[in-house]
């Protein structure tokens, strides 16, 4: 069953087309990715599916439902963790719940309750300030799943990380997808990353930004440590690089 | 060594004024300054000591002048701030005005505000408004506007209108902003007071700095003078402890930069 349809989406920003024609389907429980250089305009395709910017045409389905332009939808987790420094974890994850308009209390409650599958346990009344960059990911990870357990658009998730921790970051994400399921779009910009996580990639190529390929990992999960250095992998990285060299 | 450190640390603000204190105490003593030009800090204390109680009452009257100007003020620099950040236009128009109001002396208000007002509290309330809810204003709007524009947007995502982005993100984004214009405010609303009182009443600090100097107590004038500064000085100490208690977050954010 597919999730999340946008169909034929086109981006115009002062007579300049940022996007032209984009079209791409999530099924349930699948993680594709948007791989492509930077301003080939997938931010712009994100903030369209999360219905901040309204499309010049097209349209964006959310299970059949029309939710073009219309925000609350699905959750968006933006390149910056965006911990508010200001609020404790607990509150900076509950407060889509808070937004949607739960006492602050019951929130807090709903919110605890994920702490120990997300790794975060203990983590509830410190100050995002005190936490490293890894742990903030996961909670800004948490707040977007709180957010929608529906569909969640994920723009540069680990690109702000050293390679270690994304590496660790990546088997924790693999590992909480497991359980939660949550249907996903993720942007970037790292072939390896693509590969490693993703059940499909589609490839978008500037400007005006296409998706102009599709790839389809079909490695089964959970994926091991030695996927990353298989045959299997280094023959998707070599397509893929290819490709890129070809069209851009 | 780190001992030591921390001692001087701790001495270093206080230490040019002691200097002075004590220079001052041994030229009056020596008679290099004559006393009735300029009394020595042993007669400024006496004279407090002596005045205590009547300088109480009158301190009375001014702080509580102070306190309503400031709190009126507070509260109508919050709306202003929140008018012109939320609307564009308006801001606009509100600005230059905002300007204007500064640009007047306070001197030249006083009497005036004395006149339409009549000789109690008002006048000086008033006054006090005028000169403690600009800091307030620029400080928040500044504030309003350093918010995180991807954080606006990330709530803008989750569904929260106008309402919810300027709670959750706006306001507490501008609490470092507004304690820094409390700060000021409160300096302003305590000498925005004596200045009133100078002008017309008949109790509060200003008015007997008025009588004392027209009596010529040189001792009195600088006792109050001196009062006042600690007042202020400790009001600004309370906000401090205030920004401490509403900001918790803070303490977190050094511990990352000493590093």
């Amino acid at each position: 069953m597919s999730k999340l349809n946008v169909e034929n989406v086109s981006v115009t920003f002062d007579d300049k087309k940022i996007i032209e024609n984009i079209s791409l389907e999530l099924k349930d429980g699948e993680i594709v990715s948007l791989l492509g250089v930077s301003g080939a305009g997938k931010t712009t395709l994100f903030n369209v599916i999360a219905g901040l910017v309204t499309p010049e045409t097209g349209k964006v389905y959310l299970e059949g439902e029309d939710i073009t332009g219309k925000t609350g939808k699905v959750s968006y987790m933006l390149q910056k963790d965006l911990m508010l420094p200001f609020k404790t974890i607990v509150d900076n994850v509950s407060l889509p719940l808070v937004v949607r308009g739960e006492k602050k209390k019951q929130a807090r409650e709903t919110a605890s309750k994920y702490f120990e599958e997300f790794g975060l346990k203990g983590c509830e009344k410190m100050y995002p300030d005190q936490l490293s960059g890894g742990m903030r990911q996961r909670a800004a990870f948490l707040r977007t799943y709180l957010f929608s357990d529906n569909v969640a658009l994920l723009d540069e998730p680990f690109s702000a990380l050293d390679t270690i921790t994304k590496s660790d970051m990546h088997k924790w994400y693999l590992n909480v997808m497991e359980q939660i399921k949550l249907s996903t779009v993720f942007i970037t910009h790292d072939i390896d990353e693509a590969i490693k996580l993703s059940d499909r990639i589609y490839i978008m190529t500037g400007k005006p930004g296409k998706i102009t390929k599709e790839i389809i990992v079909n490695t089964p999960k959970p994926r091991d440590k030695a996927f990353a250095l298989s045959d299997e992998f280094v023959a998707y990285k070599r397509e893929i690089m290819e490709y890129l060299e070809k069209n851009i | 060594m780190k001992f030591l450190k921390k001692a001087i640390n701790k001495i270093a603000p206080v230490s040019i004024i002691l200097l002075v204190l004590i220079v001052w105490q041994i030229k009056s003593s020596d008679g290099t300054i004559p006393g009735f030009m300029l009394p020595s800090p042993i007669d400024v204390v006496k004279a407090f000591i002596g005045d205590f109680f009547l300088l109480m009452d009158h301190a009375r009257y001014s702080l509580t002048e102070a306190f309503a100007g400031l709190t009126i003020g507070v509260a109508l620099g919050f709306v202003i701030a929140m008018v012109m950040d939320r609307f564009e236009i308006a801001g606009k128009a509100i600005y230059p005005v905002l300007i204007i109001t500064q640009t007047i002396p306070t001197v030249a208000l006083a009497p005036l505000l004395v006149l339409w007002f009549g000789y109690e509290m008002t006048p000086k309330i008033i006054l006090i408004i005028i000169t403690s809810f600009f800091p307030i204003t620029i400080g928040l709007l500044d504030g309003f506007k350093s918010a995180d524009k991807d954080a606006l947007n990330l709530m803008k995502a989750m569904g929260a209108g106008p309402v919810k982005r300027f709670f959750h993100v706006k306001v507490p984004s501008a609490a470092g902003h507004f304690f820094s214009g409390l700060r000021i405010s409160v300096s302003y609303s305590i000498i925005g007071a004596v200045v009133a009182e100078w002008l017309g009443g008949f109790n509060g600090l200003g008015v007997y700095m008025t009588r004392v100097r027209k009596a010529y107590a040189f001792d009195k004038m600088f006792a109050v003078i001196f009062f006042i500064s600690a007042l202020s000085l400790l009001l600004m100490y309370a906000v401090t402890l205030l920004q401490k208690i509403c900001m918790p977050w803070l303490k977190y954010k050094k511990e990352e930069k000493s590093e």
